[in-house]
């Protein structure tokens, strides 16, 4: 399989402040790749540089186009949803399908209404009588009636209540993704995202910080339940962080063969969060 | 072009209000204007002058061939007026939506909506630019034809009720002709109209905040300083230039049939609503000739091409300057 993001030496600065520097970045497709970091990380600048939204230095290449140059014939191979003010709020419901029918090669009308009669959306309603759940909803109907290849999202859940937020990652995950697509997801919930993430980049100043799959994180990343009397063993094995949670020490260790750590107690994979704060640390200090 | 066409009618969805319900308005109050003249004229059961460039009264006394020829006239400065009229609604409704046509949908975000989609920046520039230029004064045209036949309608009732006959003048008045004269001026505006459209566009997508400012502070800015400039003695811009009349096109060609009074024509912009057409022969003047006048005047195509390059700097513009913050 080709690479759907291949990105070398990416930079982009806004006056002083570097937002990226020197990214390197391959994205196959069939994976759902979480772009996580601080705020300020760059993660908004990648997805625009990817997007054709901003001008940047170094190579990128989408889906084997140049997204400056080539942006209206990218567009019709990628969709984004950049959060959920986004959508016009004089548009009605039945003017976003005509107008989106009209104008996308790829998108299927009738797909997008089987969508939308499962919610409570009127064709009739403006989207300034939405309330953000809904507005969510309409989006990703349009969305997910067109057939793309990359699907680029940008904190798409934010603001949203939990019911809205499981359904959207679930219809996500059900009825749209397969093998031939690929989606892009920046997110602060990520406890939400990274059960169905394949793949996961943290960035931290406008760098990569790690690029990995799930997979190799779960064999990379050990966590280990410690009880007081060994927590100086474990700290002998350089962990990454220390905790603590009901008098045990959990610590979390890079790289550190499973049989060393088998003796101080239970091991268990990180979570991404918890996995994200050790790597992250000081990053606002 | 389709997708073309549908931009435009997006722009419509969008703008309703303006593009539709201002002729409308504007119409209607006209309409409503003379009904209360006819009630004032009956309560005082004399002639009373209804300021709409026809005089009922005249309508009303009206029978002889003679007569007949003016009521019709009369008539035809009615249409006239209701297209006049509304020009001036579509002079401010086409300066505001250009204003914020490249510009709002940044301010709000929802620019990256309309960029998730496979349209080039040139058809969404276009698209605004052929609003503005087209539709908007065609459906004022449009809606101020209808208005003057509801107008029509109430006069010949009126003058019906008095036992006067109006069909002879309705029939003797123009109502075609007038509308093909206002639509060939319409046309002729669309190039006419080129540069203030493209200034207009230019400081929409040019602007982070306030294109209003840029628009309009930027030549009454130059302006001032070109005079102070002279006041020192120095030698000004507009002693080469006609500076006023340069910023006055980028500002104020978007008037429908503005092109009219422009310096040349043999025609000015006067108090009276007549335009300094001849009164006794309202569609003769209209058609007589201003066309290949203006098609032969530098003034039209320099702002033809001043138009278009200004638009091609918004098309520009509109790739580079996405979002209002950072």
């Amino acid at each position: 399989m080709s690479a759907v993001i291949r990105a070398r030496k990416l930079s982009k600065r806004y006056g002083s402040t570097v937002a990226l520097d020197g990214v390197d970045l391959d994205v196959e497709a069939g994976r759902i790749v979480g772009l996580i970091g601080p705020n300020g990380a760059g993660k908004t600048t990648a997805l625009k540089a990817v997007l054709g939204l901003t001008e940047f230095e170094g190579e990128l290449s989408v889906l084997g186009m140049d997204p400056r140059r080539q942006r209206t014939r990218l567009m019709q191979e990628v969709c984004f949803i950049a959060d959920v003010a986004v959508l016009p709020r004089w548009l009605r419901v039945g003017e976003a399908l005509e107008l989106v029918a009209g104008v996308h090669p790829r998108f299927s009308r009738d797909k997008a209404e089987a969508f939308l009669a499962h919610t409570r959306l009127k064709l009739d309603q403006r989207v300034r009588e939405l309330s953000k759940g809904m507005i969510v909803q309409l989006h990703l109907a349009l969305v997910m009636a067109i057939d793309a290849r990359l699907l680029v999202l940008d904190e798409p859940t934010l603001g949203l209540d939990i019911l809205y937020r499981k359904a959207f990652y679930e219809n996500l995950l059900n009825d749209y993704f397969d093998e031939h697509r690929t989606i892009l997801v920046t997110t602060h919930q990520v406890e939400e995202v990274e059960h169905i993430l394949t793949d996961l980049v943290f960035m931290r100043d406008g760098r990569i910080a790690l690029a990995a799959t799930m997979d190799e994180v779960g064999e990379r990343y050990v966590e280990a339940l410690v009880n007081p009397d060994q927590a100086d063993a474990a700290r002998a094995l350089a962990p990454l962080s220390e905790r603590q949670v009901f008098g045990k020490s959990i610590f979390l260790f890079d790289g550190v063969a499973r049989s060393r750590l088998a003796g101080l107690g239970e091991l268990r994979k990180p979570s991404v969060s918890d996995l994200f704060v050790a790597t992250m640390k000081g990053t606002y200090a | 072009m389709k997708t073309l066409a549908l931009l435009i009618k997006r722009e419509y969805w969008e703008h309703r209000g303006g593009f539709l319900w201002a002729p409308v308005w504007i119409s209607a109050v006209m309409i409503i204007l003379t009904m209360l003249g006819i009630v004032v004229a009956e309560t005082f059961n004399r002639g009373v002058q209804i300021n709409m460039g026809v005089s009922l009264e005249q309508l009303r006394s009206s029978l002889g061939a003679h007569e007949i020829a003016q009521a019709a006239n009369a008539l035809d400065l009615a249409q006239l007026s209701f297209a006049g009229m509304t020009s001036i609604g579509v002079f401010f409704v086409t300066f505001f939506y250009l204003l914020g046509a490249l510009y709002d949908d940044r301010r709000d975000r929802s620019v990256l909506f309309w960029k998730s989609l496979p349209v080039s920046d040139l058809a969404t520039v276009a698209s605004k630019a052929l609003t503005a230029l087209i539709l908007i004064p065609l459906i004022a045209l449009v809606v101020a034809t209808l208005g003057y036949l509801v107008f029509a309608l109430v006069v010949t009732t009126w003058v019906g009720v008095h036992g006067i006959n109006a069909l002879p003048a309705l029939l003797a008045a123009h109502p075609i002709g007038m509308f093909t004269q206002l639509a060939m001026i319409v046309a002729a505006g669309v190039l006419w109209a080129l540069p203030a459209v493209g200034w207009l566009l230019f400081w929409s997508a040019w602007s982070r905040s306030k294109p209003f400012l840029w628009a309009v502070m930027l030549p009454v800015i130059v302006l001032v300083l070109d005079g102070w400039v002279g006041m020192l003695g120095a030698p000004q811009a507009g002693g080469v230039l006609n500076l006023a009349h340069i910023l006055g096109r980028l500002l104020f060609s978007i008037m429908p049939a503005g092109w009219l009074s422009a310096p040349g024509l043999g025609l000015k912009l006067g108090g009276n609503v007549s335009l300094g057409l001849d009164d006794e022969h309202v569609l003769a003047s209209l058609g007589s000739g201003h066309l290949p006048a203006l098609l032969a005047s530098a003034d039209l195509w320099i702002g033809v091409l001043a138009g278009l390059l200004l638009l091609a700097a918004a098309v520009w513009l509109r790739g580079r300057r996405i979002e209002t913050t950072t």
